[in-house]
């Protein structure tokens, strides 16, 4: 025991000299939170729009007016046809079009139905399905003004496809992944490297000579970031609620316990890497490239799971991270218990004991 | 020195494939002797040294560390021996102190032991200004006397070195040999590798090997009378001339 508290202490002299390494490590959940919470979200306001008004009858207007008083929406001006709408487009910085056909209030009343086309600029899809979501909100909201003073079941059917998830806005969309991107990050990234600066420098041979068991080298080098990615955890909730709004309306504790196995799933992820590597360059790469970049992609919180072809949506199954954002969002958003998320658990365990396996079995004991 | 056995192989190999990294090498070390281990590069003599310090499993034969045989008693043979590698193996970002308490504690010395220990260290080495610096900032001379004088910190009863003088000026060397003189002294038995003749010199008895076999094993004296040479320097050039491999 007193051997293996000589190791931690030593592993902590290393984590605390570094200080750019450091600093990084504490800095990069606050810069992520700022800069996902504020600078890069979701919600839009202002959005210049247009409309193309066939119909010029009071349902149109009246329509359009819920439109002018929303601050979500910027309406530019009113065209009279089609073809000036993609030019909009093309000229001005337009994120949406909506058009109304002639006889919109005939149709509405007579028929009881009617047709509403909404056009959004997709070049930016995230702000395209949100802002063709706030307009659809807009619409309806009509209707059902209108449903209140009759018994007739008036129906207007706008006319897009739903691309995002409405459930979904702003920063709450962006924590969960943030919590699963620096949690792999400290632990994979910095276990993997400072596994593999010990056999880099020679120090390793020196270890293994020595009668301090192997697998507690393992185990003292985690510790450190253990202890770190905690006080990561603590930063980036303590940040999202106070500073985002962020509810976790679930269980603190169930996250905690959640955020833990993501976090041993991470370091036996880093140990698996430092087996299998023998320079810190290697290391950092494979850990950049095995775990950073699929986790941006493939976790959902950057770009939507359900707008990629199905290939990698299978593929998006492997990585570990997406089962923990869905974990994280149920249980802070959603506020569901452990019975929801059973299955996503599981498959985060599995996964853990998968990886803590094979990379026990490739740790060696000799160097060869 | 007694003629108590410390390290004794019996045909002890190493096999990578087809390439026989050391072959059937025999031979015995007394205790309190220091051992010279000689040989060109790729001779096997790292290959050799990692086996008995239990840091590679050899292919065939047998070999016992200290009484404790190095396929069964690992665990025993590591609390018995120091090892000082060839490259230099401190913690750079630790200071001298930290450096010296944090080997003393994985080799489980307590803590009054331990504060015994370093400040003797320090004292000998005349680090006393130099503690709780950085052991990156000292100079390469330094840092090996210390990483010798760490391998030694829990009075081993064997200590092995990779190449302890590789780069260093001879000044310094020459203090170096006065640390192992030191330690060989206090009863613990050196098992040294080198490139320097000079060095082989110091030694009790050198073995010199050539393609993974031990071609000549006594006394440096002894050796150079076989071989009609002045040096050591002569002895090993005769018999390394004719390796037919090198790194």
């Amino acid at each position: 025991m007193k051997q293996f508290l000589s190791f931690v202490r030593k592993e902590l002299y290393h984590v605390f000299r570094d200080s750019k390494t450091l600093l990084m490590l504490f800095g990069l959940p606050i810069v992520l939170i700022v800069l996902f919470g504020f600078a890069v979200t979701n919600e839009i306001k202002n959005a210049k729009i247009i409309v193309c008004d066939y119909a010029k009858d009071p349902a149109s207007q009246e329509i359009i007016n819920k439109l002018t008083v929303n601050t979500t929406f910027n309406l530019e001006k009113t065209l009279l046809n089609h073809s000036q709408i993609e030019e909009a487009f093309k000229k001005e910085d337009i994120k949406l079009a909506i058009v109304f056909p002639a006889n919109f209030n005939k149709d509405l009343l007579h028929l009881n139905k009617a047709q509403v086309q909404i056009i959004a600029d997709a070049s930016d899809p995230n702000t395209a399905s949100t802002l063709t979501n706030y307009a659809m909100a807009v619409i309806m909201d009509y209707q059902m003004d209108l449903m209140q003073n009759s018994n007739l079941p008036y129906r207007i059917t706008p006319e897009i496809r739903m691309l995002y998830n409405p459930e979904l806005k702003g920063a709450t969309n962006f924590v969960p992944g943030i919590m699963a991107l620096v949690l792999l990050l400290v632990c994979v990234l910095m276990t993997a490297v400072s596994i593999v600066k010990e056999k880099e420098m020679g120090t390793m041979e020196i270890l293994l000579v020595s009668p301090f068991n192997p697998l507690l080298v393992i185990i003292s080098k985690a510790l450190p970031f253990l202890l770190l990615s905690f006080v990561n955890l603590v930063v980036i909730l303590t940040l999202s609620v106070t500073l985002l709004d962020m509810p976790i309306n679930g269980s603190l504790l169930l996250l905690v316990a959640e955020s833990t196995l993501l976090i041993i799933c991470a370091l036996s992820l880093g140990l698996l890497i430092s087996n299998n590597t023998h320079s810190q360059q290697t290391a950092m790469l494979l850990a950049m490239m095995g775990m950073m970049l699929p986790t941006i992609l493939f976790t959902g919180f950057m770009f939507p799971l359900e707008n990629m072809p199905v290939a990698l949506q299978i593929l998006a199954n492997i990585f570990p991270s997406k089962w923990y954002y869905i974990i994280v969002k149920s249980i802070m958003i959603k506020g569901l218990g452990f019975s929801a998320i059973w299955k996503e658990t599981l498959i985060l365990l599995g996964t853990t004991i998968l990886l803590l396996v094979l990379s026990l079995k490739t740790f060696k004991k000799r160097l060869e | 020195m007694t003629n108590e056995v410390v390290i004794k192989t019996d045909k002890l190999t190493k096999r990578f494939g087809d390439f026989i990294a050391t072959n059937e090498v025999t031979f015995e070390v007394y205790a309190g002797e220091i051992f010279g281990f000689l040989g060109a590069n790729g001779a096997g003599k790292t290959t050799a040294m990692k086996m008995l310090c239990g840091l590679s499993t050899p292919s065939s034969g047998n070999a016992t560390i200290a009484g404790f045989d190095i396929y069964k008693q690992t665990e025993q043979i590591k609390k018995h021996i120091g090892y000082m590698s060839q490259k230099f193996s401190l913690y750079e970002d630790l200071t001298v102190l930290e450096n010296i308490q944090f080997f003393g504690g994985i080799y489980g010395l307590s803590d009054k032991q331990l504060k015994e220990k370093s400040n003797e260290l320090i004292e000998t080495l005349g680090l006393k200004s130099e503690a709780k610096k950085l052991v990156g900032s000292l100079p390469l001379g330094w840092k090996q006397k210390l990483a010798f004088s760490v391998a030694v910190l829990h009075e081993p009863q064997i200590v092995f070195l990779d190449e302890p003088t590789g780069g260093v000026d001879p000044v310094t060397r020459r203090q170096f040999w006065d640390l192992i003189y030191q330690a060989a002294d206090k009863g613990i038995t050196i098992f040294v590798t080198t490139h320097y003749m000079d060095e082989a010199e110091y030694c009790n008895r050198v073995s010199i090997m050539v393609d993974g076999v031990i071609e000549a094993l006594d006394t440096p004296a002894n050796l150079k009378q076989q071989f009609s040479a002045t040096s050591m320097d002569e002895v090993f050039y005769e018999l390394a001339r004719g390796a037919k491999r090198s790194e």
